[in-house]
């Protein structure tokens, strides 16, 4: 024991003082874990440090390994924000205890209420549309309505989609759950499958292109693939896009299926004032103005200008279900998926 | 020759054995992600396993056994004729083919399938051109899915036949010239001499090989996702994240240990009691085959395809790629990146080789099933998901580091935080769990082919086992050496899903910016970070190629002939 007793205090002198010199770097910072890919984020960043002097660090991971790091880095985890896109993933997060609610009247304001968390764990900053591009040489405007429509036997061997692998198919499968039912989803979902053109593969840039060549005459993808495909600097993306075209579908009734890039605060925060002035400058006008342009997004704050491929698409109406719902049928979703045979 | 010193001195003293508890410790330590992952089979998962049973398991075994099936084959068939060729055959640009063909090691396995899919996609150059030039529409033409099963074993056998290259080269290399020029003296051709000598005393090498090609295919998430092929690994990924069941997902990872265990005890089995140690240790110079007419002519081709298909098509894509988006990639950070991902890669392959080399070595001073079992399980991290390795590395680090901080509130009041997790050292535990079994099974086959009774010649002569591994096996086993430090440097790399969920905050790597990029679909602007790793690997492959070649013993002293006497002991 003699010999152990400094050997332990030493330790955890040395532990101390690590500790220490780490909080100390850490005034004026603030941490952020960010599912959004660092070219797209960091000048936003760079922008707020240069407002505001809080320098922020940033991992980005995907979505799930950063729920994860969080959940075990506890209430010692240093990081003050969650950055993450696909509403199912804030869902997680906050199921998963590692937000802490935050009430913040500017925030309140700026954000529709359907594109934030009741409880306010976690905001939108962003909004994308899954919707229906049509080659517009094959199909005509009048012959689409909604998703459900899209079972019907007259599409058969004309539908480019991506695998159920992706979060994206995942919540659209929810938010049909929430809506229409899990058994009538699931009617729906085995008849869509078999018009498929192909093996889903690939991503939605693939499903786009795929549909350019020729293969097949609709397909589901995000907004914002076809619209960077349409400004992109490459001629042959741009030719492959220009020959498609957007149909908002499910007009009539609940909307256009959509998702969104959000942020939350963490329960852990240790820079809680600096976290939230992040949020806030995040849903500021320029920049929301700047996030959406550089991602092709709808900005979420109300006034800020689209750009220009974005006002091209025309307006719609967007499923108001709260996207906490998309959150909740998650599960539900990939096992509905798994039985049709969406691979 | 039987009695043998190294498990002699075991009985004979009561006291702590160092490197027995030092090596099972180590072990241990190194296993302990993977322990963590198994533990979760105690959990009870409910009924999701049922679901997965009833709808989608038994895709995701056939699937994975056929792919291991496919890479299997197509490593093996790349792998050792080219070996074979261009150690022991002389043709045109056989010194170049030599280290050539070791460059698709650099090529991350997920980027050759982006580039292959740009070329060859429906909506490629390719069938474009196809189509525009004979007039075709899609339906009129039959061209190969590059998407399937069949696609994704192309891919992965491309980029991964290196591991037996490399390795049953080696072995070739080292062979001791007498048995072959025995071989010859009793008659045997060229080809009977490699079916029936060269190739059985090489076995350990290319079963390492293979075995590190296949762990990495049954690992491998990216190439299969991007393929929309379910397999094992990615229905792991989708019953954590997508089900939201990490219990059942761990379970299936258990599962897929299973799999690795089994192929390494069944090759075991099939070794019995053999052993590979040369039982001369006299080398010349290699005559080589010297090839004329069609042989010399299907030596170049065969030597061409891999490297062609392997490396230069999709580095050229890669290249074109970059060069499209020039000034979006010379940003500032770039350099940043680079040493990022060379430093790391640099510290963690001479760590793994180290510790493989303990461990090893412990394991040859102490055969005892305790050290052997704890050695195995310590290799068992490279068939497992970086993702899931990341996570078996993140639960025990939180776990101490939150136990630790509790403590010191309690006791002192004082709190530490984190003092491990997102750190620099829990990355590169993390990469040495992961790519421990590349360095292992290396200098394991290298020192396999040391015969026991040097280390016995050289311990009665009063060295300790420490000294012997460094004056006597280090210099012999230099090749395997160099080899297993190559091996994990270029692993490194490549390495993408730790990096990204362990690293601490704002450091980032090539791969990371590569994948980032690539993941949002945006692969022309991935290339140039995706080409700086491959340049990057490229180098030290070079640099190594060379110094193994140049390893072989007797390689300058030519005139050290075979004597017919006392080659069996």
């Amino acid at each position: 024991m003699k010999f152990f007793r400094p050997c332990l205090s030493s330790l955890a002198a040395l532990f101390v003082f690590v500790a220490a010199s780490a909080s100390a770097l850490a005034a004026g910072e603030v941490n952020l874990y960010s599912a959004r890919q660092e070219v797209l984020i960091r000048p936003l960043l760079d922008r707020f440090s240069a407002e505001t002097g809080v320098k922020v660090n940033l991992v980005s991971a995907k979505a799930d390994a950063l729920l994860q790091r969080l959940k075990s880095e506890g209430r010692n985890s240093p990081a003050d924000v969650l950055l993450t896109v696909d509403a199912g993933n804030l869902h997680a997060a906050k199921a998963a205890g590692v937000l802490q609610p935050i009430s913040s009247q500017v925030l309140e304001e700026i954000i529709p209420a359907f594109l934030r968390d009741p409880d306010g764990h976690w905001f939108s900053l962003s909004l994308r549309a899954r919707t229906i591009m049509y080659v517009k040489d094959k199909v005509s405007p009048d012959e689409l309505s909604s998703y459900e429509a899209l079972a019907d036997e007259k599409w058969r061997g004309r539908i480019c989609i991506r695998s159920s692998e992706h979060v994206y198919n995942q919540s659209l499968l929810a938010s049909m759950i929430a809506t229409l039912g899990e058994q009538a989803t699931e009617e729906w979902a085995r008849k869509f499958v078999d018009n498929f053109a192909r093996k889903p593969q690939g991503g939605d840039r693939d499903q786009i292109k795929a549909a350019a060549a020729g293969m097949c005459d609709i397909a589901i993808a995000n907004t914002y693939y076809l619209a960077q495909m349409m400004t992109s600097q490459k001629s042959y993306e741009k030719e492959a896009a220009a020959k498609l075209a957007v149909f908002w579908p499910n007009q009539a009734d609940r909307g256009t299926h959509v998702n969104v890039s959000g942020v939350g605060i963490t329960a852990a925060a240790p820079h809680r004032e600096n976290a939230l002035r992040l949020l806030e400058f995040l849903l500021g006008e320029e920049a929301q103005h700047w996030y959406a342009d550089a991602n092709q997004e709808y900005p979420v704050r109300k006034g800020v200008s689209l750009s220009a491929v974005l006002q091209s698409f025309g307006e719609f109406r967007a499923d108001e279900l709260n996207l906490a719902r998309l959150g909740e049928n998650n599960a539900a979703a990939v096992r509905l998926l798994d039985r049709v045979g969406w691979r | 020759m039987t009695v043998s010193l190294l498990a002699a001195p075991q009985s004979s003293s009561q006291r702590v054995d160092l490197w027995r508890g030092g090596v099972v410790l180590t072990a241990l330590l190194l296993a302990l992600p993977v322990i963590v992952i198994f533990s979760f089979i105690f959990v009870p998962a409910g009924e999701v396993w049922l679901h997965l049973q009833q709808t989608v398991l038994g895709e995701y075994v056939s699937n994975s056994l056929w792919l291991m099936l496919g890479v299997g084959i197509g490593v093996l068939a790349i792998g050792i004729p080219a070996a074979w060729m261009v150690s022991l055959c002389e043709f045109p640009g056989r010194q170049f083919f030599s280290w050539a063909l070791l460059l698709p090691l650099a090529m991350p396995a997920y980027i050759i399938a982006y580039t292959y899919t740009g070329m060859l996609d429906f909506a490629g150059p390719v069938q474009s051109l196809l189509r525009s030039s004979f007039g075709w529409e899609y339906g009129d033409y039959w061209f190969p899915e590059l998407r399937s099963l069949p696609g994704a074993i192309s891919m992965l056998s491309l980029v991964l036949y290196p591991y037996v290259y490399l390795l049953s080269r080696a072995a070739f290399l080292e062979q001791s010239i007498c048995v072959l020029e025995v071989s010859r003296t009793l008659g045997t051709g060229p080809w009977r001499g490699f079916f029936r000598v060269a190739l059985p005393l090489a076995r350990p090498a290319i079963i390492t090989g293979l075995s590190l090609a296949l762990m990495e295919t049954l690992a491998d998430y990216g190439t299969a996702q991007y393929f929309g092929l379910t397999t094992f690994t990615t229905g792991i990924f989708r019953t954590w994240f997508g089900l939201g069941d990490p219990a059942a997902a761990a379970q299936l990872s258990a599962v897929l240990l299973g799999f690795v265990f089994v192929l390494i005890m069944l090759e075991r089995w099939s070794r019995r009691r053999a052993r590979f140690h040369h039982t001369s240790t006299r080398y010349s110079h290699l005559p080589r085959y010297d090839l004329r007419g069609w042989r010399r002519t299907g030596a170049i081709v065969g030597c061409s395809i891999p490297l062609l298909f392997g490396f230069l098509l999709p580095a050229l894509q890669l290249a074109y790629w970059a060069w499209e988006t020039t000034g979006e990639w010379l940003r500032a950070d770039f350099f940043v990146l680079l040493a990022n991902s060379l430093w790391v890669a640099a510290i963690t392959a001479v760590l793994a080789v180290a510790l493989a080399l303990f461990m090893a070595y412990g394991r040859r001073l102490r055969p005892a099933r305790s050290v052997r079992f704890a050695v195995r399980l310590a290799g068992l991290g490279y068939a497992i998901p970086g993702t899931v390795i990341a996570i078996g590395v993140i639960l025990p680090f939180a776990w101490l580091d939150n136990s630790f901080d509790t403590f010191m509130r309690r006791q002192f009041d004082i709190s530490t935080g984190l003092i491990l997790s997102g750190t620099l050292a829990a990355l590169i535990f993390a990469y040495c769990v992961r790519f421990l079994a590349v360095s292992l099974n290396t200098v394991e086959a290298g020192l396999g082919k040391i015969k026991p009774s040097m280390d016995d010649a050289a311990r009665s002569l009063g060295l300790s086992p420490l000294r012997v591994l460094r004056e006597v096996h280090m210099p012999i086993m230099r090749g395997s050496l160099l080899t297993a430090l190559l091996l994990v440097f270029v692993d490194t790399l490549k390495e993408l899903p730790a990096t990204l969920i362990l690293r601490p905050f704002n450091f980032n790597t090539l791969a990371v910016r590569a994948f980032e990029l690539a993941s949002d679909e945006q692969l022309a602007s991935s290339a140039s970070a995706a080409l700086a790793i491959v340049l990057a690997g490229i180098v030290p492959v070079i640099l190594l190629s060379r110094t193994i070649g140049r390893s072989r013993p007797g390689m300058k002293t030519a005139v050290n002939k075979c004597r017919p006497a006392k080659l069996a002991e």
